[in-house]
């Protein structure tokens, strides 16, 4: 579903190679997990995959079902089957949730070529699925992540993704600012997700968020490549033994 | 103090021409007293530290520059939907028959040129003494000449509780019309109502409104400047405000090549409450000014000013905002903010605060800030699939919020929301 080729992406202004030829393939219905120290790249990957900007690719190419991810604006990459929750979600005052989440389905489904919801049926579809991230009526009226706390905004994450339906799903360091009950609904949400013509790519620090969001790959980045894949026992290595062992192990 | 000479000059041309209407003995006093005030100041010129940002020449200039038409095509009017009390201005002339019956329970409305005939009216103790009251520390000629020379307009008094808006329309049919209006409202103690107001009623449009909240009592007023491209209007809003008395001014500028908004507002009893706020949106040949002055005379007392504008094109905007503390005006909670959001590099935005304090207790802070759209929460909107533009607009409408969040009616607040989405739409391609 999403390949990665041989990517190189330097930062636009300053002479600075994040990605240093980045190999991944994720295939239909599989969770993927990249796990890395801080400064591997990991997060400039899900960015330079959801388009934004300030990067810039030197090298390689990244398709999602065959369709170059990279030659497109966020808005049609997001139309096109891929979401990136954020690990830092954006605060937006002044923008009731409600009215961002209708206008984000909307959008996506015209640019899909659907029809677009009307406010009855996207009420019946929200309050469905707020209910089961434990997101109450008031939440939903509240400007976009306005005094949201760090569970909450990612909850709200959570939900857009499954508003949006997409193909493709990456998760940015999403178990950051967790407590473990937050992070366990968090998991819930996404594994309710899971479904055989959908993929995850799950970036985090920590193996404990594999725990609940169980990985069919385990990959390592490291200065800006991939160094090791393997199965869930791959990041309970890096958890016993920390990412030094291993880098010098692949070095 | 004799007046520079190229100031004399500005003022005996503009007075040369104009004769004071007639009418009752106290009107024709307050009119002499107002008229003499712009004779010692003189009227605004370019060199007015007051005026610095904005250039007074047409506002001060004996004719009134004129203004295209404008044809606002299939929008519906304004506050279409509310149900309120319709006095209707056209080129700054009431239009009777336009207008509904001018009876409201809870409050008497009358035309100023009526009240002006009346050998007493309770209007005398207020007529042109709230303005000239704001006449200092900072001196605002144009506004004595509107009490000196206008004669249209509406006095109106509030006695009880009034959910009934009282709405005036200014419409603009006439290319080279200089309007002139002057409104003064006091409320009763205890006493409550809204005051709409909309449209851009002329090519050039001088307008004070002096409004007295005494004890207790409570004004909303809520104006929307409409879209007519080429019209110029200096407003002024005189206010003062008695022992736990409530104040809220907002108002929504969309375009127009020349506006000044001066609201001058005193707080003079105890744990009284004051917000002005305004949302400004200009495109182009447009400057939008507001200058406001608070003054704190009381114990316990809050105040707020803010003020946002979104410009682009060239567009200006000017903020000149300042909070005066007096002594013994302790426990003053103070706020003022104003802020640009410039969709492009040609415009420009001037803010000026300041805040004056003689008080040891009190609570103020200020900002203003100037910046463009926030490149990271446009990507957050695009990433969930919203269109470049689109999520524009929703960031504009963001920015605005805070000013908008001063309406107390949420009724009003989506319709004037509204339209500043359709102005936006508009403004694409």
């Amino acid at each position: 579903m999403l390949d990665i080729k041989d990517l190189h992406v330097k930062l636009e202004d300053e002479d600075k190679q994040i990605l240093k030829g980045v190999d991944l393939s994720v295939g239909a219905g599989e969770v993927h997990a990249i796990m890395g120290p801080n400064g591997s790249g990991k997060s400039t990957l899900s960015y330079v995959l959801a388009g934004k900007e300030g990067y810039e690719v030197t090298q390689g190419s990244a398709t999602l079902d065959g369709v170059d991810l990279l030659d497109m604006d966020p808005e049609e990459r997001a139309a096109a089957g891929l979401f990136l929750a954020f690990q830092y979600p954006v605060e937006i005052p002044g923008v009731g949730n409600m009215t961002f989440l209708r206008t984000a389905v909307n959008s996506v489904r015209k640019a899909r070529g659907e029809a677009e919801l009307s406010a009855g049926e996207f009420l019946k579809e929200i309050r469905a699925r707020a209910k089961a991230l434990k997101i109450d009526a008031e939440m939903l009226k509240r400007p976009v992540n306005v005094g949201f706390s760090g569970g909450e905004k990612k909850r709200n994450e959570i939900l857009q993704m499954a508003m949006l339906e997409p193909k493709m799903c990456v998760l940015d360091e999403t178990d950051s600012g967790l407590d473990v009950d937050a992070m366990k609904l968090v998991a819930e949400g996404v594994n309710a997700l899971r479904s055989p013509d959908r993929a995850f790519l799950v970036i985090t620090h920590y193996q404990r968020l594999l725990d609940h969001i169980k990985p069919d790959v385990v990959h390592i980045m490291a200065d800006g490549r991939i160094i090791k894949t393997g199965g869930p026992e791959l990041a309970l290595e890096v958890e016993n033994n920390g990412y030094a062992a291993l880098l010098q192990e692949v070095a | 103090m004799a007046l520079a000479k190229s100031k004399s000059e500005i003022t005996q041309a503009r007075l040369g021409g104009l004769k004071l209407p007639g009418g009752g003995e106290w009107i024709t006093a307050a009119r002499k007293a107002a008229l003499k005030r712009v004779q010692d100041m003189g009227l605004p010129s370019r060199r007015d530290e007051y005026w610095k940002y904005t250039d007074p020449t047409t506002l001060a200039q004996p004719e009134a520059p004129p203004a295209a038409l404008f044809d606002v095509g299939d929008d519906t009017p304004v506050y279409g939907e509310i149900d309120r009390l319709k006095i209707v201005f056209v080129d700054g002339v009431f239009d009777p028959d336009a207008s509904d019956d001018l009876s409201l329970e809870g409050l008497e409305v009358e035309r100023i040129a009526d009240a002006a005939r009346a050998d007493i009216h309770w209007a005398r103790d207020l007529f042109g003494v709230l303005e000239a009251r704001g006449q200092t520390p900072v001196a605002r000629p144009l506004a004595a000449l509107n009490t000196a020379t206008a004669n249209e307009g509406v006095v109106i008094r509030v006695t009880g509780r009034v959910l009934r808006p009282v709405s005036l329309i200014y419409l603009h049919r006439d290319e080279t019309s200089d309007a002139m209006l002057h409104h003064l409202v006091k409320l009763e103690p205890g006493a409550e109502m809204t005051l709409l107001e909309n449209g851009p009623a002329a090519a050039r449009l001088n307008k004070v409104l002096e409004v007295e909240v005494a004890d207790g009592a409570s004004f909303h007023h809520v104006r929307t400047q409409g879209r007519d491209h080429e019209r110029r209007a200096h407003t002024h809003v005189f206010a003062r405000l008695g022992t736990e008395s409530r104040f809220k001014s907002f108002t929504l500028t969309v375009n127009g090549v020349l506006t000044r908004n001066e609201s001058v507002i005193e707080l003079t009893g105890d744990n009284a409450s004051a917000h002005v706020a305004g949302a400004a949106v200009g495109d182009g040949d447009f400057l939008q000014d507001d200058t406001v002055f608070v003054t704190h005379d009381a114990e316990n007392c809050e105040s707020r000013q803010v003020y946002k504008k979104v410009l682009r094109n060239g567009a200006t905007g000017v903020f000149q905002g300042k909070i005066l503390v007096k002594e013994g005006a302790q426990k003053t909670d103070g706020y003022q903010i104003s802020q640009a959001l410039m969709l492009d590099d040609d415009s420009q935005f001037y803010a000026k605060p300041e805040l004056e304090i003689y008080a040891d207790d009190v609570a103020c802070s200020h900002g203003s800030t100037t910046g463009a759209i926030d490149e990271d929460a446009l990507f957050y909107l695009r990433s969930r699939g919203v269109p470049r533009v689109d999520a524009e607009d929703l960031l504009v409408l963001s920015f605005l919020a805070q000013a908008i969040d001063e309406i107390d009616s949420p009724e009003i607040a989506d319709e004037l929301l509204s339209r500043l989405e359709a102005w936006l739409k508009r403004r694409r391609g």
